[in-house]
C-alpha cells in the first residue's frame, strides 16, 4: 500500500515519474501490479496538459508521422466529404493501447511513466513495449480461442485435458509470433492424439465433423467466408478435401487420435474435389494421387500467398480487431456482394502480411502507429457519424470485453474473481489472483462473464461475443453486492477510502488509478463539491467516487 | 476415480433402441395408445385439438433438479424390485389419489396428488450432464452445427420484451445461479441468457444481485447517481453515440429498479412467516415462493436451479436430506399457486437431465450410489392446463426400461408450448438466416412419442 500511494503523490506532485530503466511490468500477471522498480525522481514538470478549449479526449494535432494506412484513409475520407476526428490526447491513447494490444489498464505507474516521458516517438516506444509483453500473449491467445472453439463443455466437448493443450498451443504460437500461414497450415494437416500434437484439436473441436460440417468452419476460420451461403455444390466439393479426416479414441479418457484415413466412408458420397475458386487439384500442381492425404493439398492451396482469400480473411480480422470494425465488416462474412469500403486499404494491408511473411505481431504494430487508429473516439460531424464510422473517420467506443472489464475492475480495487468449470476436473482448479483473459478454457467462467456477454465459443464466428450493454448489467454495475465488495474491501483503494477529507490529490489518485489520467479542473471541482455536501463521511464520500468513475462510460468502454 | 462420472452415453438412436417404434407397434403399445409414426406428421392433429392461441398458460416455473434425480426413488417407486433396487426406500405411501404411489418421504406432495400428473417414461437414452441437459431443455438431438435454446430463452423471446413485456424484471429469471452446462440462450445470443439473481432467498435478505445492495439508502443512491452524471465526461462528449445512448437507456432501467416498486419483488419478508415455513426456510423452499412471486409479477419463465442430486455416492443419505426439502417446498408451491388462482395459467414442470441406475451400486468406492440413468426417468408436471391426478407411461417392474408410452424431451417441452400457445412450427431468428424452427419437424432424427394429448 505505501508503495501505491507513493507513486500516486509522485504522480501528482511531479506529474509524472520516470522510470530509469523501462522494464515491462511483469507482475501484470498478478493483480494491481503497482511494484515500482527503482523510481528516479528527477522527473520534468507537468506533463499531460490539459488543452485549453479542449476535452480530456482530444489534442490538437497529431504527434506521429502519416503512414501508408493514413494516406488512403484519408484520401477516401476526402474523396467522401467526411472529416475525420480530431487526434486522440495522450491519456485515451495511452488507455486504448493498453487495452487493445493487452487487454489490461495501465497501472498509475505506467501511467505516469508514460506521461513523463518527453520524447516524440513516445507514442510508438509504448506500442513496442506492449507488444512485448506477456499479456499480450494471453490476451491475443483468448481471441484466438474465441475463434478455434477451445472449450471442454458441450456442444464443443474438447474435455479438460485437450481444451488445455489446444490453448496452451495457440498460446505459445501467438507468443512465438508463429507466421500466420504456419499456424493455418499446422491446423488443417496435423495428425495424431489430440493430448499430444494439441493442433489437431481444430478438428475435434467441431460440433458436426461430417465433411461439409469441416468445410464450413475451414471457410469461416481461414477464409472469413459463411459457406451456409454458398451454393450447394461448391461446398460439396470443398467438402471432399475433409472427407478422409479419421477419428478414433484411446485407452486414455477423452483422448482422440484424428489421423488421414483413407478407407474411411462418409454418409453422403463424397464430390469431386474443387478448391472454392474453382479450380481442381487435377489440373494445378497440387494434384491428389492416390495415397495423398487431402487435407494437404487443401490447405497447400490455402496459404498460396496469391489465394485470394486467405490473406484477405485475415488482414481484415487483424484490422476489426484493433479497429472496432472490419474493412469488410463483419470480419467473418466476406462475400460478393459485401464488398470492403476501402478496398485500396485492405490490398494494402495483405500487402504488407505478404511482404513480412505474415508476421500479424508487425501488422499490429504498422496499424497502431497510424493516425487513423490515434484518432479521438468523438466524430467531428455527430450528424454523418454513421458513414464516418464506416470509414474509420474515428475510434468507435465499444464496452470492455466481459474478461478484460472483469480483469479491469480487479486491478483497480484489489480484488480477486473466482472462476470455476462445470466439469469438476482436477485440472480446473484456478488460483484467486487469476486474470480472465489468461483463462484456457470457455466453460471456465464465472456469473460476472456469463452476464457480460462472454462467448459461448460454439461457433467461431465473432458475433458470439455480444458487447452490448444491457440493462442487467448496469444493474449488476451500480448496485451489485459483488461491485460494492469490491470497492469496500479493494486493498486498492484503502488507501483513499481512509482519508479524513478527500482531498485534490486524493481525487487525482482515483482518477489516475481509474481513469488513468488527471482529473479536469471541473470534475476536481465536482468531486470536492460532492465531498463537501457528505461532510463528517470521508469514507462514503471516497467510495462514491470510485464508484462513479468506474461507472462512467470512460471505464466501461475502449475509447 | 472420478472418471466415469463423465462417461457418455450414445444417443439412443430409434434402430438401436430396445424400444424401437417397430417393437412397439408389434407390441401394439404404439396403436393402443393411438400413435403415429414420427415420419408422420403426429404434430398436426394435435396442434389442432390444442389450438395453440387458446394457450391458457402464462408462465412457466423449471424445478431443475440438477444432476438427475432418481427416479425410483422419488416419483416411480420400486417396491417390489428387491433390496438391490429400492435400496433404503422400501414402503412407498399412498397419495389422496388412488393408485399413484411416492417414496415415503415426500408426505405432503401425497396430500397434493390431485394438483399434479406424472410421467414415468421419459426418456432420451444420453448418460452425459451437458448432452442430457442440452436435450432435457432444449427437446434437440445434440450433434448438429447448432446449439438451440433452452425452453426459457424461446418462451423469453415470445413472451418477453419483443412480445410487449414490460416488466423491469427480465423474462427469463433463474434461481439463482446459472444452469452451465450449454449456453441456455443458444444461438438467440446472449441477450435471452436468463437473468440469475445470485444471492440465497433464505437468507434475512435476499441480496439479489444489483437490486438490492445493503447498506446504500436511497438518499445516497441518489446522491451518487447525480454524481455519475456530472463526472460522466465521455458520455458527454459522445451524446449521440449509439453505444453510448443504450448504456444510458439501461442505467435509466436499472434505476428503476433499484429506487422503484418492481425490485420490492424479491423482498420475501413481506410474506408472512407462517407461509415462509410452509414453503422451509431453505434456499429451495425461498426459491418456490419467490418464483410464485415472480409469476405474480408477471415474469413469464423462472427456472430454480435446484442443485445436488448427483448423488454417485451417498445417495440414500442425500436422498433424506433434500426429499423432504423438495416435498415442502413444491408441495406448498402448489396449494400457494392454487389458492391465489394462479395454478391454472402456471406451468409447474419438475425434472432432471436424467434419471439414476434403477441397480444401486453397493459396492466401492460408490458404497450405495447411483449412476446416471438416461434410458429411464420421471417428471412432474402441474397447472397451466395440465391435468393433475394422473400418471402417463409407465417404466417396467426394475425401473430400467420404459414399458409403455415413452415421452421424449420434445413432447414434453413440445405440449408445454402449446398450451403457452407458441406456435411450435413458428421460426426461431438464427443470426445467420439458418431455417430453425421452435420445435424439431418430426422426422426420423428426432424420436418423439407424441404430444401429452393425455395430460391435457
Amino acid at each position: 500500500m505505501k508503495r501505491l500511494r507513493l507513486v500516486i503523490a509522485m504522480a501528482i506532485v511531479w506529474g509524472g515519474v520516470a522510470i530509469s530503466a523501462p522494464s515491462p511490468d511483469k507482475s501484470g500477471q498478478g493483480k494491481g501490479a503497482t511494484t515500482p522498480s527503482k523510481a528516479s525522481t528527477t522527473a520534468p514538470a507537468d506533463t499531460e496538459p490539459l488543452s485549453a478549449g479542449l476535452n480530456p479526449f482530444e489534442a490538437p494535432e497529431f504527434t506521429t508521422r502519416a503512414s501508408v494506412i493514413d494516406e488512403l484513409v484519408f484520401s477516401q475520407l476526402e474523396k467522401l466529404g467526411i472529416k475525420p476526428a480530431r487526434p486522440c490526447s495522450d491519456s485515451v491513447f495511452l488507455r486504448r493501447a493498453f487495452l487493445d494490444v493487452i487487454g489490461t489498464l495501465p497501472t498509475v505507474r505506467e501511467s505516469a511513466q508514460f506521461y513523463a516521458d518527453r520524447s516524440a516517438n513516445k507514442r510508438a516506444a509504448l506500442i513496442d513495449r506492449l507488444l512485448a509483453r506477456e499479456e499480450y500473449v494471453d490476451y491475443w491467445a483468448m481471441k484466438w480461442c474465441d475463434v478455434l472453439r477451445v472449450k471442454a463443455e458441450f456442444p464443443i466437448n474438447l474435455w479438460p485435458n485437450a481444451a488445455q493443450a489446444y490453448h496452451r498451443w495457440i498460446r505459445t504460437a501467438v507468443r512465438d509470433n508463429m507466421p500466420y500461414d504456419r499456424f493455418a497450415r499446422e491446423m488443417l494437416t496435423s495428425s495424431g492424439s489430440n493430448f499430444r500434437v494439441p493442433p489437431v484439436n481444430f478438428y475435434r473441436a467441431m460440433q458436426n465433423r461430417e465433411p461439409a460440417g469441416i468445410a464450413q468452419t475451414v471457410a469461416l476460420t481461414f477464409m472469413g467466408q459463411r459457406a451456409d451461403k454458398w451454393p450447394e455444390e461448391k461446398l460439396s466439393q470443398m467438402a471432399a478435401f475433409f472427407g478422409k479426416v479419421g477419428a478414433k479414441g484411446t485407452q486414455e479418457w477423452k483422448e482422440e487420435v484424428i489421423f488421414f484415413d483413407p478407407s474411411k466412408t462418409n454418409a453422403t458420397p463424397l464430390a469431386e474435389p474443387h478448391f472454392p475458386d474453382g479450380s481442381t487439384p487435377g489440373k494445378s500442381a497440387h494434384g491428389i494421387s492416390g495415397d495423398a492425404d487431402p487435407r494437404l493439398v487443401f490447405a497447400d492451396w490455402l496459404i498460396r500467398p496469391e489465394n485470394p482469400w486467405f490473406t484477405r480473411a485475415i488482414a481484415n480480422r487483424c484490422w476489426g480487431w484493433l479497429m472496432g470494425r472490419g474493412i469488410v465488416h463483419e470480419v467473418d462474412d466476406i462475400r460478393p456482394d459485401n464488398p470492403p469500403v476501402n478496398p485500396a486499404l485492405l490490398s494494402c494491408l495483405e500487402r504488407e502480411l505478404r511482404n513480412t511473411k505474415y508476421d500479424l505481431r508487425q501488422l499490429m504494430r504498422l496499424i497502431l502507429n497510424s493516425r487513423t487508429y490515434q484518432l479521438s473516439p468523438i466524430p467531428a460531424d455527430p450528424s454523418r457519424a454513421d458513414e464516418a464510422r464506416a470509414q474509420f473517420a474515428f475510434y468507435p467506443v465499444r464496452r470492455l470485453e466481459a474478461e478484460v472489464l472483469i480483469d479491469a475492475l480487479n486491478q483497480v480495487t484489489g480484488g480477486a474473481e473466482h472462476y470455476t468449470s462445470v466439469i469438476p476436473e482436477p485440472f480446473t482448479f484456478i488460483p484467486e489472483d487469476f486474470r480472465a483473459i489468461a483463462l484456457p478454457d470457455g466453460s471456465i467462467s464465472s456469473p460476472f462473464l456469463e452476464l457480460f456477454g462472454r462467448p459461448a465459443r460454439d461457433t467461431g464466428m465473432e458475433s458470439e461475443r455480444n458487447n452490448r450493454i444491457t440493462a442487467a448489467q448496469r444493474l449488476h454495475l451500480l448496485n451489485s453486492t459483488q461491485i460494492q465488495r469490491k470497492l469496500e474491501d479493494g486493498p486498492q483503494l484503502e488507501h483513499f477510502l481512509k482519508t479524513e477529507s478527500l482531498s485534490r490529490p486524493d481525487i487525482t489518485g482515483l482518477y489516475l488509478s481509474i481513469l488513468s489520467r488527471h482529473p479536469s479542473e471541473s470534475e476536481s471541482e465536482a468531486a470536492l463539491t460532492y465531498a463537501r455536501k457528505n461532510k463528517g463521511k470521508p469514507r462514503e464520500a471516497a467510495l462514491d467516487l470510485a464508484w462513479a468513475l468506474i461507472n462512467s462510460a470512460e471505464f466501461l468502454h475502449r475509447h | 476415480m472420478k472418471i466415469d462420472l463423465y462417461t457418455d452415453g450414445t444417443p439412443l438412436l430409434l434402430s438401436n433402441n430396445p424400444l424401437s417404434r417397430r417393437q412397439l407397434i408389434k407390441s401394439g403399445l404404439l396403436a393402443a395408445a393411438g400413435l403415429l409414426l414420427p415420419g408422420r406428421s403426429l404434430a398436426a392433429p394435435l396442434i389442432k385439438a390444442i389450438n395453440p392461441t387458446q394457450g391458457k398458460a402464462k408462465a412457466v416455473i423449471q424445478i431443475w433438479l440438477w444432476g438427475g434425480s432418481c427416479h425410483i426413488d422419488t416419483f416411480d417407486p420400486k417396491p417390489g424390485a428387491g433390496r438391490d433396487y429400492f435400496g433404503q426406500f422400501e414402503k412407498p405411501i399412498p397419495t389422496n389419489v388412488d393408485g399413484i404411489q411416492l417414496n415415503e418421504l415426500l408426505t405432503n406432495l401425497a396430500k397434493t396428488a390431485d394438483k399434479f400428473s406424472l410421467i414415468r417414461s421419459m426418456t432420451h437414452g444420453n448418460n452425459g450432464h451437458e448432452t442430457a441437459a442440452y436435450l432435457v431443455q432444449t427437446g434437440r438431438q445434440p450433434g448438429d452445427r447448432q446449439v438451440y435454446p433452452s425452453m426459457g430463452a424461446v418462451v423469453s423471446l415470445f413472451k418477453g420484451y419483443d412480445a410487449g413485456y414490460k416488466g423491469l424484471i427480465p423474462p427469463y429469471v433463474v434461481l439463482t445461479e446459472p444452469q452451465g452446462r450449454f449456453s441456455e440462450a443458444g444461438f438467440l445470443g446472449s441477450r435471452f441468457k436468463p437473468y440469475a439473481t445470485g444471492g440465497d432467498p433464505a437468507q434475512t435478505r435476499f441480496a439479489v444481485e444489483g437490486v438490492v445492495a445493503p447498506g446504500i439508502t436511497e438518499a445516497r443512491q441518489q446522491s451518487r447517481r447525480d454524481l455519475l452524471k456530472e463526472l460522466n465526461s465521455l458520455d458527454h462528449a459522445l451524446q449521440s453515440d449509439p453505444q453510448i445512448t443504450n448504456a444510458i437507456d439501461c442505467e435509466r432501467q436499472a434505476y428503476d429498479l433499484i429506487l422503484g416498486d418492481a425490485g420490492k419483488v424479491f423482498d420475501l419478508a413481506q410474506e408472512k412467516d407462517a407461509l415462509r415455513e410452509r414453503y422451509g426456510r431453505n434456499t429451495f423452499g425461498q426459491s418456490c415462493l419467490m418464483a410464485r412471486r415472480l409469476v405474480e409479477k408477471g415474469v413469464p419463465y423462472i427456472t430454480i436451479n435446484y442443485k445436488g442430486w448427483d448423488t454417485h455416492k451417498q445417495h440414500f443419505q442425500t436422498m433424506r436430506r433434500k426429499l423432504p426439502e423438495l416435498d415442502k417446498g413444491l408441495a406448498t408451491l402448489l396449494q400457494d399457486l392454487e389458492e391465489r388462482g394462479l395454478l391454472q395459467n402456471t406451468i409447474i414442470w419438475c425434472c432432471g437431465e436424467f434419471g439414476r441406475t434403477p441397480k444401486v451400486q453397493w459396492d466401492a468406492p460408490w458404497n450405495g450410489g447411483r449412476n446416471h440413468f438416461g434410458k429411464v426417468f420421471s417428471a412432474l408436471v402441474a397447472g397451466g392446463g395440465f391435468k393433475g391426478g394422473h400418471v402417463l407411461g409407465s417404466s417396467n417392474a426394475t425401473g430400467e426400461e420404459v414399458k409403455d408410452r415413452p415421452v421424449y424431451p420434445c413432447d414434453l417441452i413440445g405440449t408445454m408450448y402449446d398450451l403457452l400457445g407458441i406456435d411450435t412450427n413458428a421460426k426461431l431468428p438464427h443470426p445467420q438466416g439458418i431455417e430453425a424452427k421452435v420445435s424439431p419437424p418430426p422426422g426420423e432424427k428426432t424420436a418423439s412419442g407424441g404430444r401429452l394429448i393425455e395430460l391435457i
